[in-house]
């Protein structure tokens, strides 16, 4: 048998029965006797698949269905309807050797002991997940040393700080070496360096162990660095399946032409190359179409007073945004588009 | 086979659960204290009972009856106790249920460890109700014969299981209810009543009393305390087992069946 996908799902649905009242006593009172429902799809006829060892980005806006589908793929959720499987088992049946092929972090809950320090939901996880002496010790080793756990893993929990507790709940969720790993939000509310920091040690994992990734993030950075493919939902409905670059070229052709100044800059100069997007006296920011690219820059470099050029995507973030507010009709055609780019 | 090994993978974990769920325990002791304090009615049914049978006994009690009942009721509702229907409530509410969720051992068995593990403390935490308890109780009352002693023991772990499991079934309502606590004082008060913790059922009406033998609040609480205090021996304790075991067996069916039922309808909002 051919080694399994690490992720496949095949019209997957969600959706929930939510109840629903206006706000006041009138309200409260009238809902005792008579409840009104509202059904959310939350994903809808999702399908794709993911090989082991890829690192993918779930992308989508808030309410899009990510969390909901990881959950789905983890076990937690039982499907509406659809086909999902994840190295090769059902997840809504929760076995245990599914349970332990897979891990779980949400950068918002966590599954440390609260008032204990790390190292005892450490020494749990060992013996739910049965980790042998060796393995313990070899995967404790390289998680201490990639995460500079050291001392912080013998403070309660509590008193750890919000950067030094992810670090924990990483290492907490990968000790059992874990084949296939849904990230949802992992460095939220992290700083920067911890982002980092965070980033890193997920990629070393994946490159270590063979590691799949899925990864949901509102920091694009965390995507655009990790994952050479994204997928993206919207409405629950998939909106996107395949590499960064392509998305952008398609949602934004344009091409950003950010340049420093050494001397007195000519905003009518710049504007002859392409848009200005940023401008101010020691640098600008210009958008220019794809197509004319060679010729503008070939403009721009002609300038005496321009001392630095750099060619750049538009910011990720931008371009979601363009994406998800793309009106309804041009929506439709923007899906065709980048489905079969 | 997947069934066997599943619990012979808890069985190994069992000890760690054990050890970790006493160090959380440990973490909560001046709160488990309070909460302690807030069991102790049964000293407050000993006041008023000690009380009235102060010139006559009342039925088979005497004054030092009353008191060797209710010391071993407060003890022995401190050691077969369980708050389960609390954290599930919560958990199932707030989505951490999630993270037992993820484990490859069932929530339950985590549940068990970490109720089981609390014992120690607890019981540590009423020794001195337990000395002034064998201090009152009259000699030839607490049980010697080995059968007497095995059953009493039986007792202890039959109570807790029944505890253990209607507090998950219980718990597990909020599967389906936005909130099972409700549902959890509907029992709270027909165990008050029946269980004998406040009332010794033996001081009902025989039409109450034979209702009490043959509803399941009896084997939380007054059933192994009537062995410890020899209330009751031979046959009836024999009958009672019986009885007991049998609720053991019926609640912990119902209590995983409605745990697997519910989890179907998880919906893990905010977890």
């Amino acid at each position: 048998m051919a080694s399994p996908l690490a992720v496949e799902v095949r019209a997957l649905s969600k959706t929930y029965q939510v109840h629903e009242r206006p706000p006041g006593l009138a309200a409260a009172l009238r809902s005792v006797f008579r409840r009104k429902y509202r059904t959310v799809h939350a994903v809808a006829d999702l399908s794709f698949t993911v090989e082991p060892g890829e690192r993918v980005g779930f992308l989508g806006p808030n309410g899009a269905g990510k969390t909901t589908t990881l959950k789905m793929l983890a076990g937690l959720l039982h499907p509406t309807s659809g086909e999902a499987r994840v190295a090769g088992h059902v997840p809504r049946r929760r076995e245990a050797a599914f349970l332990k092929s897979i891990t779980l972090v949400m950068g918002q809950k966590q599954q440390l002991l609260w008032d204990l320090p790390p190292a005892d939901t450490f020494t749990m996880n060992r013996a739910i997940y049965e980790v042998s002496d060796a393995d313990y010790a070899e995967t404790m080793g390289d998680l201490t040393e990639l995460l500079d756990l050291g001392e912080i893993m013998k403070k309660p929990t509590r008193q750890l700080s919000l950067g030094e507790r992810m670090k924990c709940e990483l290492a907490a969720a990968l000790l059992h070496r874990p084949q296939v790993l849904f990230l949802d939000e992992p460095t939220i509310g992290l700083d920067v360096a911890m982002q980092l920091t965070v980033r890193e040690f997920i990629r070393q994992y994946n490159e270590r162990r063979g590691a799949t990734v899925l990864l949901t993030s509102h920091y694009m950075d965390d995507v655009a660095s990790l994952c050479p493919r994204v997928v993206v939902i919207d409405q629950g409905r998939l909106r996107y399946d395949g590499d960064l670059p392509t998305l952008v070229q398609s949602i934004q052709p344009d091409k950003r032409v950010a340049l420093r100044f050494s001397g007195v800059a000519d905003r009518d100069a710049l504007a002859r190359a392409g848009k200005i997007v940023e401008f101010d006296a020691a640098r600008a920011v210009i958008q220019i179409a794809r197509a004319d690219l060679r010729e503008a820059v070939g403009h721009l470099l002609g300038l005496a007073w321009v001392s630095d050029l750099t060619i750049e995507d538009p910011p990720l973030e931008e371009v979601m945004r363009e994406l998800f507010s793309a009106p309804k009709s041009e929506e439709a055609a923007t899906a065709d588009a980048v489905e079969s780019a | 086979m997947s069934l066997l090994a599943d619990l012979g993978r808890a069985a190994r974990a069992y000890p760690t659960l054990l050890r970790v769920g006493f160090a959380e325990a440990v973490a909560y002791r001046a709160e488990m204290l309070v909460w302690m304090l807030t069991t102790t009615m049964p000293l407050v049914s000993l006041a008023l009972w000690s009380a009235v049978a102060e010139t006559a006994p009342v039925g088979r009690f005497t004054e030092r009856g009353f008191a060797a009942y209710f010391l071993a009721t407060l003890l022995i509702r401190q050691l077969t106790g369980s708050w389960l229907v609390w954290e599930l409530n919560t958990e199932i509410r707030s989505g951490t249920l999630s993270r037992r969720l993820l484990r490859p051992i069932h929530p339950l068995i985590t549940y068990s460890a970490e109720n089981l593990a609390a014992i120690p403390l607890r019981f540590a935490l009423t020794l001195p109700a337990a000395i002034v308890w064998l201090v009152v109780l009259e000699p030839g009352a607490f049980p010697r014969a080995p059968l007497d002693l095995l059953a009493m023991v039986l007792s202890l772990i039959g109570a807790w299981l029944i505890n253990f499991f209607t507090m998950a079934l219980i718990g597990s309502m909020a599967f389906y209810l936005e909130s099972s606590t409700a549902i959890f004082d509907l029992w709270m008060v027909a165990f008050m009543v029946l269980s004998g913790y406040l009332v010794p059922l033996d001081l009902f009406p025989q039409a109450i009393r034979s209702v009490a033998h043959a509803l399941p609040f009896r084997y939380t609480i007054a059933f192994p305390v009537e062995i410890a205090t020899g209330l009751v021996r031979g046959q009836a304790m024999l009958r009672g087992l019986l009885i007991q075991w049998t609720y053991v067996l019926g609640v912990g069916a119902a209590a995983i069946l409605a745990f697997r039922a519910g989890v179907k309808r998880y919906s893990a909002f905010g977890g």
